[in-house]
C-alpha cells in the first residue's frame, strides 16, 4: 500500500526534535535533569516535579504490548485502505508508554506482552513515524 | 488538603426535561435543547423570568465559539450566571456541582442545566465519525489511525486480560441496557436485543462491535437546579444532592496512568464521603455507557461488586430492575440516547425519576437513593453523583 498518503507527523515547538530524530530512526523521550523520571509526550516541563530543565535521551526502541486493538472500521478515509490494522500502547523499556501501529504480515496475532521493537515507516517525503514490529520468538 | 465545603442538602433538582429524541431531521441541536429547556421548566412548574443562571456543554454540530451565551440568546435569557463547561461526558455532572456550588454561594438562586445535539441527522455519519477522530491526540495518536471505539477496546482488551472478562460478558451489558430501554417510552431503540445480535454485529474495534458501541441520537436534556429551601415550595417532589465528586487523571489514553485503575474510585469517594453514604445505600445506578466495558469498570471502582467481578454481575443478572441493584434503567448511551454531552445528562434526568417514583413500568421498587456516574474522553475525567429523595 502507499503510506505516503497517510498523514504526515505535525511538528510543534515541543516535538520539533522528537520529529527530527524520527527522520533519522532514532526514537527519543524526555528525561527530567532534577527528578529523573522519564515521559512520552514532549512538553515545556517535567509533569513530575515542574522542573524545566529536560533532556532528551534516546530510547533503545525496545518495549511490549500494554494494550491493543485491530481496527476493523477506520475513523476516516484515509485510513480504510489499512483497514485491518493494529494499533498498540507499547511500553518502552525505559518505561514511558506511547502508541503506535503494530506493523508487519504477523501483526494481526499481537497480543498483550508480545515483545516489541521499534521501525520506522515512511510518511511522504522526508517524513516518517515510529513504528512496532513483533520480535520472533 | 482543605475539606471543599459539604454541598450535601443544599440544592435540589426541581425539573427534568428531554426533547424528542432518536432522528428529529426537523429540529437544530439548539431548539432541542430549547425544547427540553421549556419541558424541564414545565416540570418544575416554573416560570422563564425564574431562571437566573444557565451552564451548559459543547456542540460537535452546531459548533458555536461561546455556546452558553448562544443558548442564553437563542432562549431570550439574560442571566446574572452563565458558562459552557467541556469536559467531555463528565460535563453534566460536572455542570450540576457548579450549579450546587453557584447557588449555595448566591451567584444564582435558579439554574437551568442544558446539553444536547442533532448528531444524528445534523451531520453525516462520517462526519460525525471524523469529528470523534479529534479527540485522539492530534500529534501522537491520530498519526495512528485511532478511534474513540479504538481507545475503549485496548481498556477492554486489556481488562479481559487482567480479569479474564469476557465478550459474552460485555455483550450482556449491551442487552441489559436494551431490556430496559424498552420500558421506557422515548428511548431511541425500540426493539429487543440478544446477546447473539450483540456477538455477532459488524466488528468496529476488537473486541467491540457495533453494538458495544453507544448510539448516535438527535436529543437535548434538561435539568433546574435551585435551592434546597426554595425546592419546597415548587410543584414537583424536589431530588436533593446529596454527594458529588470529580476526579481528572488524563485526556489522551497514551497518557492514562492504568487502564485499569481509573479516576472513578477517587470521584466515588468524595460523593460517597460528603453524602456520609456506600455503595451498599445506593438503590439504583445510572453509569455512563459508552461502549459496554465503561459500566463494568464504573461499577467495580464505585465498590458495587470487587474488581473484576462487573463482567458478571451484569451476566448473572444483578443489573436488571428488581436486580441487587438496578443498573441504567433508562436504556443508558447503549440504547436511550446518546447526543454528546446529553448522553450522560439523561442518566441525571433518570435518577430524578426514579427517586420521585410513580414510573409505570420500569419502577425500581422504594428507590430513596441514586449514584449517577458521569465519564469524559478517555476515561479521563469523572464526576459521581448521589441524589437522594429526602434529606436523609
Amino acid at each position: 500500500m502507499n503510506t505516503t498518503q497517510l498523514p504526515a507527523p505535525v511538528a510543534n515547538a515541543d516535538s520539533r526534535p522528537y520529529w527530527d530524530a524520527v527522520k533519522d530512526q532514532k526514537l527519543l523521550i524526555r528525561k527530567c535533569s532534577d527528578c529523573g523520571e522519564l515521559h512520552f509526550m514532549p512538553r515545556y516541563l517535567c509533569p513530575f516535579c515542574w522542573s524545566d530543565k529536560l533532556e532528551w535521551v534516546q530510547s533503545k526502541g525496545a518495549g511490549s504490548v500494554h494494550s491493543y486493538t485491530v481496527i476493523r472500521r477506520a475513523p476516516v478515509q484515509t485510513f480504510a485502505t489499512r483497514v485491518p490494522y493494529v494499533i498498540a500502547l507499547i511500553e518502552l523499556d525505559e518505561g514511558p508508554r506511547m502508541m503506535a501501529n503494530v506493523l508487519g504480515e504477523d501483526a494481526l496475532d499481537t497480543k498483550i506482552g508480545d515483545r516489541v521493537n521499534v521501525i520506522f515507516e515512511d510518511r511522504g517525503e522526508d517524513a516518517k513515524v515510529p513504528q512496532f514490529k513483533r520480535v520472533k520468538a | 488538603m482543605k475539606q471543599a465545603s459539604s454541598l450535601k442538602n443544599k440544592v435540589a433538582i426541581v425539573g427534568v426535561g428531554e426533547s424528542e429524541i432518536g432522528l428529529v431531521p426537523h429540529m437544530t441541536g439548539l431548539g432541542l435543547n430549547a425544547q427540553a429547556a421549556k419541558r424541564a421548566l414545565d416540570d418544575a412548574g416554573l416560570k422563564v423570568s425564574d431562571i437566573d443562571g444557565v451552564l451548559t456543554a459543547y456542540s460537535f454540530t452546531e459548533p458555536y465559539f461561546m455556546l452558553g451565551s448562544v443558548l442564553c440568546e437563542y432562549l431570550g435569557l439574560t442571566p446574572r450566571f452563565n458558562a459552557s463547561v467541556v469536559v467531555g461526558g463528565a460535563t453534566p455532572a460536572v455542570m450540576l456541582k457548579h450549579a450546587a456550588e453557584a447557588i449555595v454561594s448566591g451567584q444564582a438562586e435558579t439554574i437551568l442545566v442544558c446539553a444536547g445535539e442533532n448528531r444524528a441527522t445534523g451531520v453525516t455519519r462520517d462526519a460525525a465519525v471524523a469529528a470523534l477522530m479529534a479527540v485522539g491526540h492530534p500529534y501522537f495518536e491520530q498519526p495512528y489511525g485511532t478511534s474513540i471505539p479504538g481507545f475503549y477496546a485496548m481498556i477492554a482488551q486489556r481488562h479481559m486480560h487482567v480479569y479474564g472478562t469476557t465478550r459474552e460478558q460485555m455483550a450482556q451489558v449491551a442487552v441489559n441496557t436494551r431490556t430496559h430501554a424498552l420500558l421506557h417510552p422515548n428511548a431511541h431503540m425500540k426493539k429487543p436485543l440478544s446477546a447473539e445480535q450483540v456477538l455477532s454485529a459488524k466488528p468496529i474495534a476488537d473486541p467491540l462491535g457495533m453494538l458495544d458501541c453507544c448510539l448516535i441520537s438527535d436529543a437535548g436534556g434538561a435539568f433546574i437546579v435551585t435551592s434546597a429551601e426554595r425546592a419546597c415550595d415548587l410543584q414537583s417532589k424536589p431530588v436533593y444532592l446529596q454527594g458529588i465528586g470529580e476526579h481528572h487523571t488524563h485526556e489522551h489514553l497514551m497518557c492514562a496512568p492504568s487502564l485499569t485503575e481509573f479516576g472513578v474510585t477517587e470521584s466515588g469517594r468524595i460523593a460517597y464521603k460528603m453524602a456520609g453514604l456506600g455503595p451498599q445505600d445506593i438503590d439504583v445506578a445510572e453509569l455512563y455507557d459508552c461502549f459496554t466495558i465503561v459500566p463494568i469498570i464504573e461499577l467495580e471502582e464505585l465498590g458495587f461488586c470487587k474488581p473484576g467481578e462487573g463482567g458478571a454481575f451484569f451476566a448473572d443478572g444483578h443489573a436488571r430492575i428488581g436486580g441487587r441493584l438496578p443498573v441504567n434503567t433508562h436504556g443508558g448511551m447503549l440504547s436511550h440516547a446518546h447526543a454528546g454531552a446529553a448522553g450522560g445528562l439523561f442518566g441525571i434526568i433518570e435518577a430524578v425519576r426514579q427517586l420521585r417514583g410513580g414510573l409505570e413500568n420500569r419502577q425500581v421498587k422504594d428507590a430513596e437513593v441514586a449514584l449517577v456516574h458521569n465519564e469524559g474522553g478517555i476515561l479521563s475525567s469523572h464526576c459521581t453523583v448521589i441524589l437522594a429523595n429526602d434529606k436523609g
